[in-house]
């Protein structure tokens, strides 16, 4: 007969050590916004490249007295979302929450909610590809030599094709964009329409790559500007005429669906948890 | 740019350019074996040997020899492609002439590769993204001088290369679907884009027919009556070296063993290299 093992975790699955080195990495990188500062990226029980540079900034940050948030996509009843709060909770006392306004630490993967983030709470990003140049120049030891020359004329060369191409920058998600006036920084592939958001925002953005071993950071405050010709200038996406379905919103980032059924195109809310409250006040008088 | 133009544009004194450690037998290069830059105790090469020479506002400088002479090595040097491994240059529009451009920051550097200096590499490959447009070639040598206007830097690309004879209907293809001449004469409207005051031209119509050959040298000629820019040409055709240099030094294993006029040199070689290498001549 076997006995079964129960395995303990640390407080926060991660152990003390590994904690403080990734929480001295983001003071590092909250101290140069947009760069992107190296660590030593752990083992954790989901796969790299499913949000576990995120995971690891949130579990280096969360204490009992937290509220977490976790959005995939604006969406908080994803199967990852899920996955990951499960894993939150069941190594931690947080609380768990989809009201992005009672969250202290919201993660999330290609969204910023809705409602802006306040000064008292941290927005989390789980990044796929940190570097902004890797489109450009392959080689990392290019890419770093480029950032500390402030070498930028490749990517302003692919904004140049683009446009040449195609009339206008053909890059939807993850725009580049220059922190401070010092760092081209990748905003994780979170579309045009939040970078904005980021531009002197309240509240902490902290950015963590598991797979590429980067973490970097937007404070408070800070002067984001995305990356335009005088000419051509920067747009976000604009949804004219559309409203969410479920909760008759026109002024939200909207996703578009589409029946196959009936073959109709219909469109809601990306962020649903903002969704949610918005037809709760709707339905109450 | 106010220059005086008795004083030279570029000079270079003691360039030496070494590959590999070194070794207390090859610390001076007199102690170098006669007729061989290449140090038999630690294989070190001295690519180049104590160079120096100087180039004067609008005019052109050969630099011929034989291959492995280090031609290639001290126009690279000089481009900051590669480290030096001793010596001095001084630009006489960069910090009034005073500061040694071998010791400026990597910023600095650039600073000098995209305003003062312009590039053509005898391989374009090197010189182009062969994937991108002839026009955005163009362009990352704009946007590096902080231009960012779409609309400017299209207008001063199709000037640019109107200049080159490539017609302005292929300014938005990639020079890979071009011919050897058309790639070599989109990378000298490249090395133009800023208006640099020196142009170095390594190897430039090595590789080209003779019909294409005469369209690129007549261009260069063409770029230094207008522009009056100074400009090093690297060759080992005597051919181009006549068409083209005022001056003319001959270098062979990483030294320099004659220099003075080209027709000088051309009609009365001194150094019984440099008489092999004129006898030679077609």
């Amino acid at each position: 007969m076997q006995a079964h093992l129960k395995q303990t975790y640390n407080y926060a699955f991660l152990d003390e050590g590994s904690k403080k080195e990734i929480r001295r990495t983001t003071l590092k990188a909250i101290a140069i916004p947009g760069y992107q500062v190296p660590f030593a990226s752990r083992e954790m029980p989901i796969g790299r490249g499913w949000g576990t540079g995120g995971l690891q900034l949130t579990l280096s940050l969360i204490g009992d007295q937290d509220c977490l948030k976790v959005i995939d996509q604006g969406n908080d009843d994803s199967v990852n979302a899920v996955s990951i709060k499960k894993l939150v909770q069941s190594c931690t006392k947080a609380e768990v929450t989809t009201d992005s306004e009672r969250a202290t630490i919201i993660q999330t993967r290609h969204r910023i909610p809705e409602v802006p983030i306040r000064s008292d709470q941290i927005l989390v990003f789980q990044v796929p590809l940190p570097e902004p140049l890797r489109m450009v120049e392959a080689k990392e030891r290019k890419t770093k030599q480029l950032h500390a020359e402030m070498d930028y004329s490749g990517i302003w060369l692919r904004l140049y094709e683009d446009i040449v191409k195609w009339g206008k920058i053909s890059i939807g998600a993850d725009y580049p964009a220059l922190a401070h006036k010092r760092y081209i920084f990748a905003p994780s592939p979170i579309p045009r329409y939040d970078l904005p958001k980021l531009n002197h925002a309240d509240g902490l953005f902290l950015f963590g790559a598991g797979r590429e071993k980067k973490i970097y950071a937007i404070p408070p405050y800070t002067e984001i500007e995305p990356l335009a010709f005088d000419d051509y200038p920067f747009e976000v996406e604009h949804f004219e005429g559309c409203s969410c379905r479920l909760c008759g919103s026109s002024d939200t980032f909207l996703d578009e669906l589409f029946d196959e059924k009936t073959g109709q195109k219909f469109y809601q809310c990306s962020d649903t948890g903002n969704c949610r409250k918005r037809q709760e006040k709707r339905h109450t008088p | 740019m106010i220059h005086d133009a008795s004083r030279p544009l570029l000079s270079v004194r003691h360039l030496t350019k070494r590959f590999g450690k070194g070794c207390a037998a090859c610390s001076h290069p007199e102690q170098l074996p006669e007729g061989s830059n290449h140090c038999p105790h630690c294989g070190t090469v001295w690519a180049c040997n104590d160079l120096s020479f100087d180039l004067y506002e609008g005019e052109i400088l050969g630099i011929v020899g034989e291959s492995g002479s280090g031609k290639s090595s001290l126009v690279q040097c000089l481009y900051f492609d590669n480290p030096v491994t001793d010596g001095s240059a001084t630009i006489a529009t960069y910090e009034k002439g005073a500061a040694n451009i071998f010791c400026a920051s990597s910023q600095q550097k650039r600073y000098i590769r995209n305003h003062l200096m312009g590039m053509v590499y005898q391989n374009p490959w090197i010189g182009l993204r062969m994937q991108f447009s002839s026009g955005g070639n163009i362009a990352e040598k704009l946007i590096a001088a902080g231009q960012f206007n779409v609309h400017n830097i299209r207008a001063r690309a199709k000037e640019l290369l109107e200049h080159v004879e490539i017609p302005v209907t292929r300014m938005d293809e990639a020079p890979l679907h071009f011919s050897g001449g058309m790639q070599q004469r989109v990378q000298i409207s490249k090395a133009l884009a800023n208006h640099p005051p020196i142009l170095l031209l390594d190897e430039v119509t090595t590789g080209l027919d003779l019909s294409v050959q005469a369209r690129v040298l007549d261009l260069i000629r063409r770029i230094q009556r207008e522009s009056r820019t100074a400009m090093i040409v690297v060759s080992h055709d005597l051919g181009v070296i006549r068409m083209l240099c005022d001056r003319t030094m001959v270098m062979k294993q990483g030294r320099c063993i004659e220099a003075g006029l080209t027709d000088q040199i051309l009609e009365d070689p001194h150094h019984a290299y440099t008489q092999l290498l004129v006898h030679s001549l077609l």
